[in-house]
């Protein structure tokens, strides 16, 4: 198993979340878009400057910085 | 409230899924809508008919979940708690169907009457995204109506439910059953008479929220039975003792969830590619080396259309309301009427409304609708996207983009726009720096100086061209300033780091060209237009008295002018440019008129009929290329106007935050202006 951060990803990755580590209030943001353990998100662009990123999940494009990203520890999922 | 009407609305939902669209449709209202979240940021509510019975409704801010703790999301979830209403229509984005029955499952668990809205479901057939609206509602055991309301599609049969829906009993969620044991020893000893249900008053008492648990208290009353309070307790204690420490995340993760699995059962994606065509324009758009060029094209295009398309009707309109002053103030003197007031009205209020209309109509009337195209699309998240990264540098939001991009049409829209930003301290930069983006006041002024000193009138493609380069220099002007104003900011008075962001892009749509054109000429352009009428019909009139009330033989606007000209002077400008802007602060659109009537009033110039004399009577004034320069520098960066300051009042709720956005675009205006002057004067 190959774990990694989620602003590891590179653009075409499917990842599954391991777990967050985030500080309680960003965490609870992550949830109002769907963004908990065992979610499964797609890489899906890199701004200009490689920060932010965005994130296919449950149907929605949501951007996040790399600040953020890297608090989500991510598998990478072979489908 | 429920006297009146036949049942009370409310209308509520993730950030733009079209909860503006359907209150629009319903209530034949034109709220402004637009492809980006967070369009609707106040509560507004309307009335409409059906079948001879009347309804309140309110549109509540977007909201994706209602547990969470920004001020909207707890304005919304304070409404669906405690405001009295008869049902609540909760709309969802077919498009993304799961991330909204999130939202769905936690409003059913606060209250009954719940009608779920599945909006978009043109977007979603094009995706070929199939969601069986029947299962769904047996699921959700709630009424179910599919619509898409930018067509007015379904609408019909959503005012039939809301007419006829009663007693409805939404599904319960099931937590795990330590969770469920707890709620029930509290449900047991719950006895209030409100329309909140026992469940949710059960968990919200197991949470430990206090905000919310004190507004309950005040709205349920204080008679409190020892064996609820006993109950909570013994909940609780029960709880710690199964080891379940942070119920809210439990409880979120079983609504998201619970989305999942229904989502599973009621949506079928026929082509599992449907975001495809999505991601091949986000890719262009966000490209590294393509995605910055494409940003300042596409404004440059929006500015080109704007300045070539408003040449010609400007010049018709000029001629034309200038042959109607002659006729007008002949027919007033034929019928009589005393010079005097007959010079007030034409030569004064009349003259500067003709220039206001020739001058600033044209350009509006072009760029308001272009610029609601660009809104409608759903491009303007991702130039938010894209330069985010220069935000966060500033320790800013990115969101601070898109307020900046509503304040091309108006600063005051943008201000109130900033609620999309979650953290306060980056909301307040967001505000303060505002104003470097010049408004559609403002862009007239620059576009008629660049055409009038660094262009000429003639319309070529090449001039058109050339003005289009400077405008878009100017913009990214502001743009810079706006970047090193933020970064000043946070690194001493509002001093933080940047706090985290996630931003939805949305979908691409296809706007509507004709509806959306219509819109924004009726209600954005004819609005403005007449705002800048009433600011500058009084204001002909106090220039023309200012100018013909004299004492000791020289104009009381003489006065002002000469006292405010060695100042004037010292930042490049002259007193008659410094009064017009000072005279301009209810509206910046009338700027250039004022600094023309001015210059006319204290010359003997006094014949400009036709457009092109303009830049002589500013040449005759001793304009030069450096007075030309400093006067859009300073357009670009001063106070803002009346309006904006309410707003920035009303927004901040502090006298010092409005206080000082007025005076940091201001002192750095006029240091620019002093620098740049004293450098012409240095070398030229």
């Amino acid at each position: 198993m190959n774990n990694y951060t989620l602003n590891k990803t590179k653009v075409g990755d499917i990842v599954k979340i391991v777990q967050i580590n985030s500080e309680p209030s960003i965490k609870r943001r992550f949830q109002d878009l769907g963004i908990i353990k065992n979610s499964k998100l797609e890489c899906v662009l890199k701004s200009p400057f490689n920060d932010p990123s965005a994130y296919l999940i449950r149907g929605t494009v949501i951007a996040l910085r790399e600040d953020d990203s890297k608090n989500i520890i991510v598998e990478y999922c072979n489908e | 409230m429920n006297k009146e009407y036949e049942k009370v609305l409310a209308l509520i939902g993730n950030p733009n899924v079209g909860k503006s669209t359907i209150f629009n449709a319903l209530t034949g209202k034109h709220q402004h809508t637009g492809n980006w979240p967070g369009k609707t940021v106040s509560n507004t509510n309307g009335e409409f008919k059906f079948n001879d019975k009347e309804y309140l409704i309110y549109d509540l801010p977007g909201t994706y979940s209602l547990i969470s703790h920004s001020d909207e999301e707890e304005v919304a979830r304070d409404f669906i708690c405690f405001e009295d209403k008869d049902l609540t229509i909760v709309v969802c984005d077919a498009v993304c169907l799961e991330r909204n029955l999130n939202l769905v499952l936690q409003i059913c668990e606060i209250t009954n009457d719940v009608i779920v809205c599945v909006n978009l479901m043109d977007e979603a057939k094009k995706k070929k995204i199939k969601i069986d609206l029947d299962e769904l509602s047996n699921i959700l055991n709630v009424p179910v109506i599919g619509t898409s309301a930018r067509s007015n599609i379904g609408l019909n049969k959503l005012l039939n439910k809301i007419q006829n829906s009663n007693n409805i009993k939404p599904i319960n969620i099931k937590y795990n059953e330590k969770i469920e044991t707890a709620i029930n020893m509290i449900c047991e000893n719950i006895h209030f008479n409100s329309k909140l249900n026992n469940r949710f008053i059960a968990i919200k008492f197991l949470d430990n929220d206090e905000l919310i648990v004190n507004k309950l208290i005040e709205y349920l009353g204080t008679n409190y039975s020892e064996e609820l309070i006993l109950s909570i307790k013994k909940a609780k204690d029960y709880l710690k003792n199964n080891n379940i420490i942070d119920l809210k995340d439990e409880i979120t993760t079983s609504i998201i969830n619970k989305a999942e699995e229904i989502a599973n059962k009621v949506v079928f994606f026929e082509d599992k590619d449907y975001t495809k065509k999505d991601r091949k324009i986000d890719k262009l758009l966000t490209n590294k080396i393509t995605g910055i060029p494409i940003m300042i094209l596409s404004l440059m295009c929006i500015f080109y259309i704007t300045i070539t398309g408003a040449n010609y009707p400007s010049e018709i309109l000029y001629n034309l309301l200038f042959k109607l002053e002659n006729i007008l103030f002949n027919l007033f003197t034929y019928l009589n009427i005393p010079n005097i007031i007959n010079e007030i009205l034409i030569h004064g209020a009349f003259r500067i409304t003709a220039f206001v209309v020739s001058v600033m109509l044209p350009p509006m009337a072009i760029f308001f609708p272009l610029f609601s195209l660009l809104e409608d699309s759903g491009v303007l998240p991702r130039i938010a996207f894209n330069l985010d990264k220069g935000f966060k540098k500033c320790a800013a939001c990115g969101k601070q983009a898109l307020t900046m991009c509503m304040s091309f049409g108006c600063n005051a829209v943008g201000i109130t726009g900033s609620r999309i930003i979650d953290s306060k301290r980056e909301r307040l930069i967001a505000i303060l720096t505002n104003n470097f983006i010049p408004c559609n006041g403002r862009f007239p002024t620059i576009i008629s100086i660049i055409t009038m000193f660094f262009v000429g009138f003639s319309s070529s493609i090449s001039n058109s061209i050339i003005s289009t380069i400077i405008l878009t220099i100017v913009i990214l002007l502001g743009i810079l300033m706006t970047f090193m104003c933020s970064k000043i900011l946070s690194k001493t008075i509002l001093k933080g780091i940047p706090s985290s962001f996630a931003m939805e892009l949305p979908p691409y749509r296809k706007p509507q060209f004709f509806k959306v054109i219509f819109h924004s000429i009726k209600d954005k352009t004819i609005k403005v237009l007449c705002r800048a009428l009433a600011v500058s019909f009084p204001a002909g009139i106090i220039i023309w008295i200012f100018s013909n009330i004299n004492i000791d033989g020289i104009s009381i606007l003489s006065y002002c002018i000469n006292f405010l000209n060695p100042f004037g002077k010292m930042i490049g400008l002259d007193g008659t440019i410094l009064m017009a802007f000072i005279l301009g602060f209810p509206a910046n659109e009338i700027v250039i008129p004022i600094m023309i009537m001015g210059y006319l009033k204290t010359n003997i110039v006094s014949d400009f009929s036709n457009i092109y004399q303009l830049k002589e009577i500013f040449i005759n004034n001793g304009w030069t290329i450096k007075t030309a320069i400093c006067t859009i520098i300073f357009s670009l960066m001063h106070y803002p106007c009346s309006t904006t300051l309410l707003t920035i009042k009303k927004e901040t709720n502090s006298i010092k935050w409005t206080i000082l956005s007025f005076l940091l675009p201001t002192i750095i205006g006029i240091i620019i202006c002093f620098l740049i002057s004293n450098i012409f004067n240095l070398f030229i």
